[in-house]
């Protein structure tokens, strides 16, 4: 099988060039445009004539990767031909686009271990990502849009790397092991003339990492978004110990462009190659995309109360209606006698119009509680805690 | 229609599709426009004549796969919104796939077939387009690329030769602005013009001094597993948009507006001094790779709230709080030294606790902790409250006097200025150098009730001081011993 060689235009970007079938040597490197190539422009030998490239992208950081998603797609002539991105992250909790980020994991958690929070565009459910988790992006016009033969470049090429390997495409368009773990999950973007289907292959993640994170935040919260279904899953190295990374990866690329490979190695840091990346990395790391895009949702709990200074407890009600991440309403009912109603209905007032964020309502609760003092400042910061600590 | 300032004279009925209290009859509406100073209803703000064209039905197109139906989750458009080709109307969700559904028309969005969450089938109308009269309806399959119409977002790099390069929505803008396209510069791929260059021709045109976005955003945090390098901070490029804004006070802002009313009426009063910093300077110099070595950034804050916790030992009427009435007095055991930080957010005064217990470096290391939470707007209850005295060292932006307010239920501040070089030029007699000193332009010490309790602030800033000395000789002693010590070993 041969590879594509090419000369040297803007040094960027490693060409791994000259696979054999049965095993990858690099040969020779060259140096090639990234940009230039992918979109088809000024390539020094007049047009690139691969309908296949793969691309592996060397960030391990989850926004640098979705927003390379983005680029590719908003960016790369899909009409003509498609593009595999391999991806992995460092550990990060991503959820579907119209997902309820309270709901789908323990924000708290995932704060005190450093493990960030990524909201991607396409829907679907919740995943934990790691390095050990292999993500796949098939990247197509939206006429060739298709899920199942995507899956079926998958099962094939693991089949092909270990005969004998049962693993199954659903109707969910997830892929299962042995009839019954799950190694595989689906979600999908379409815009008006592309599509890109993205999966993920659990190779040796950290399954108790993701047991950890994957709960919800807080309780009372009833909300339309798209819920996760969690499914029993399994690495593919506990059941096929001897199959390597570079093994896997392989065989997923001969299997994705049986003719010539163009592969290329992407770096999204930079924006030279990536023009206008970077503003779409900071768009991922926005909390208003992060936790604004969220559907409208509601709290409706229970707060438990109690005094600093004396064995005294109480319980006050609290409903909250959120809308693109915003406090629209709050209500507290807590019993006169522990608190006056005048002072609750400040807290909540100045929670009104607030981002649902425990760090604002923190500083808000802070500024209040300055000007109370003695048993009415204990029983409010109390009062305070509780309501943050709803918020994840 | 429930619009509140036509308070029942406007007879429409009411719009059940999008659920609103918009009168279905946008645009149409042959009433009066209210006085400008009362909130115009969005749907009669347009009664200037509209071009009647055609009012096309845009289908939801097939999405492929067999899909019949999909769920509607976010408009992005409502009843009366320009759109332009290619704009994005709705994201709608089938399966795990999220669709973004763009126009095929330019034109006014009439109706939304649809609410947030509905079912929406595939071959029925989504909204209604009411296109300019004139303008051709174009089918999907015919749709031609031309760069004109390119999308800003979708830079397809194949564009072939067109005079001035710019999108609808750029065009649109100078237009608006009487720019004529050839004298701007375009900065974008191929002379493109871009947004920006329209707004930079603008400033330069009227000279204006724009002004500073309001509110960054405040990001979420990055992986704290491995270093990210973060790309050099860029100060928000200034917008000018040219119109008023007003939005109403909320949350943590709403929230200080009482605590500054109630800290604006304690009298306060004032006292300067200034401060030989020589020699800490010294010592900051030399311990401060000793606790990089440890992880630790030192500024000179942590010597001056250990100093100013020295101080209060002698005073402890400064750590003191009273309630509102005036009615007690407590004097606070825990020096919780507050160190006042400029934010996002906005003033927060995180601190640091029980510092008479703590030594430099770990008053340091607290520091730290609270500096990287509070540049990522993460500071929590615990840590914003229970402080008893304040330093605020707001002066170190770049202004040499600041006039800081005491925060309740606390009854001082301090204000630290800039460390400047002074002019005055000491002769050391014994060691016959020229040294020059080192000062710290004070304003220190507003303190409330000082003439009910005959508190001196200017005994209290002295103290201060000379703990600042004492501070600097007692880790001067500390450093020498370690010295000796390391010799020895």
């Amino acid at each position: 099988m041969s590879v594509y060689v090419s000369s040297v235009v803007n040094a960027d970007v490693w060409f791994t060039l000259n696979y054999t079938r049965n095993c990858s040597q690099l040969r020779t490197r060259t140096v090639v445009s990234c940009t230039a190539w992918i979109c088809g422009g000024t390539a020094p030998s007049g047009g690139c004539r691969h309908k296949l490239i793969i691309l592996r992208s060397r960030s391990t950081d989850v926004y640098q990767n979705l927003a390379l998603e983005d680029w590719i797609d908003a960016n790369v002539d899909l009409q003509r031909r498609g593009v595999l991105l391999l991806w992995r992250n460092r550990p990060a909790v991503v959820i579907g686009r119209h997902q309820n980020p309270w709901t789908e994991c323990d924000l708290r958690a995932m704060r005190r271990v450093g493990i960030p929070l990524a909201r991607r565009r396409s829907g679907g459910g919740t995943v934990f990502h790691d390095l050990g988790n292999l993500n796949l992006t098939f990247f197509t016009s939206k006429k060739a849009y298709d899920r199942k033969r995507n899956l079926k470049v998958i099962t094939e090429a693991l089949r092909r790397v270990r005969p004998g390997l049962d693993v199954q495409a659903t109707d969910r368009y997830d892929i299962l092991l042995n009839g019954h773990y799950k190694i595989s999950g689906t979600a999908s973007r379409l815009s008006r003339k592309s599509s890109y289907h993205h999966c993920t292959l659990l190779h040796s993640a950290d399954r108790s990492a993701l047991s950890a994170v994957l709960r919800p935040s807080c309780p009372g919260i009833h909300s339309n978004a798209t819920p996760s279904v969690p499914s029993p899953v399994a690495n593919l190295l506990d059941h096929a110990p001897t199959l390597q990374w570079e093994e896997l990866l392989d065989g997923l690329e001969q299997q994705y462009s049986t003719g010539t490979l163009l592969l290329l190695l992407a770096s999204p840091g930079s924006d030279s190659t990536f023009p206008g990346l970077s503003r779409t990395v900071a768009e991922l790391r926005s909390w208003d995309w992060t936790f604004g895009k969220t559907p409208k949702f509601s709290v409706q709990t229970l707060l438990d109360l109690t005094d600093g200074r004396s064995p005294a407890r109480s319980s006050a009600r609290l409903h909250m209606e959120v809308k693109n991440g915003l406090m629209e309403s709050c209500e507290l009912d807590v019993p006169e006698d522990w608190l006056p109603r005048p002072l609750s209905a400040e807290l909540m007032n100045s929670l009104v119009g607030e981002r649902f964020c425990p760090h604002r309502a923190a500083a808000a609760a802070a500024a209040l509680l300055r000007t109370e003092s003695g048993e009415r400042q204990s029983r409010l910061h109390n009062l305070c805690d509780a309501v943050v600590s709803v918020m994840g | 229609c429930r619009t509140s300032d036509l308070s029942g004279l406007c007879t429409r009925p009411l719009s059940h599709v999008t659920g609103t209290s918009r009168c279905s009859a946008a645009g149409r509406c042959t009433l009066l426009p209210v006085s400008p100073d009362q909130q115009r209803p969005e749907s009669c703000r347009d009664l200037k004549p509209v071009s009647r064209g055609p009012i096309v039905q845009f289908k939801l197109s097939d999405i492929g796969e067999g899909i019949m139906e999909v769920t509607v989750k976010e408009w992005y458009v409502k009843e009366g919104d320009k759109v332009s080709q290619f704009d994005s109307i709705c994201e709608v969700q089938s399966d795990k796939a999220s669709v973004t559904i763009t126009s095929r028309y330019d034109g006014v969005i009439r109706k939304l077939y649809y609410d947030v969450d509905a079912t929406a089938l595939v071959g029925k109308p989504l909204v209604d387009i009411e296109t300019e009269s004139g303008s051709e309806v174009i089918q999907e399959e015919d749709v031609v690329e031309t760069p004109a119409m390119a999308r800003e977002e979708h830079t397809h790099q194949e564009i072939k030769g067109h005079k001035t390069q710019a999108t609808p929505a750029v065009r649109r803008l100078a237009m608006e602005n009487n720019i004529k396209l050839s004298e701007v510069v375009g900065t974008g791929k191929d002379g493109r013009i871009l947004k920006e260059d329209i707004l930079n021709f603008l400033a330069k045109q009227t000279g204006a001094i724009l002004p500073p976005t309001p509110f960054q955003e405040i990001q979420t945090p990055g992986p704290a597993l491995a270093p990210v390098t973060k790309p050099p901070p860029t100060t928000p490029k200034p917008v000018f948009t040219g119109k008023d804004v007003t939005e109403p006070l909320k949350g943590f802002h709403k929230a200080m507006v009482k605590t500054m009313s109630a800290a604006l009426k304690i009298p306060h009063f004032g006292y300067c001094d200034e401060v030989d910093l020589s020699r800490l300077v010294a010592l900051r110099a030399e311990l401060r790779s000793v606790a990089e070595g440890r992880g630790v950034k030192l500024s000179y804050m942590p010597f001056f709230i250990k100093a100013a916790s020295l101080g209060l030992l002698h005073f402890p009427i400064l750590n003191a709080s009273v309630d509102e009435g005036c009615q007690n007095i407590t004097y606070k055991a825990s020096h919780n030294i507050g160190l006042a930080m400029d934010t996002n957010q906005g003033l927060l005064v995180p601190n640091v606790k029980n510092v008479q217990l703590l030594s430099v470096f770990e008053i340091a290391q607290e520091l730290n902790r609270l500096q990287a939470l509070g540049s990522t707007g993460q500071l929590g209850t615990s840590d914003l409250t229970g402080g008893t005295f304040t330093l605020s060292n707001i002066g170190s932006i770049g202004g040499t006097y600041a006039k800081p307010v005491i925060l309740p239920p606390e009854v001082a501040i301090g204000a630290l200025g800039k460390i400047q070089v002074s002019s005055k030029l000491f002769q050391d007699d014994q060691s016959r150098n020229m040294k020059i000193s080192v000062n710290v332009l004070m304003q220190f010490l507003r303190e409330s009730f000082r003439s009910i309790f005959s508190v001196s602030s200017g005994a209290f800033c002295r103290s201060w001081s000379s703990s600042v000395q004492l501070v600097t000789e007692g880790l001067m002693e500390e450093v020498e011993m370690f010295y000796y010590r390391s010799l020895s070993e």
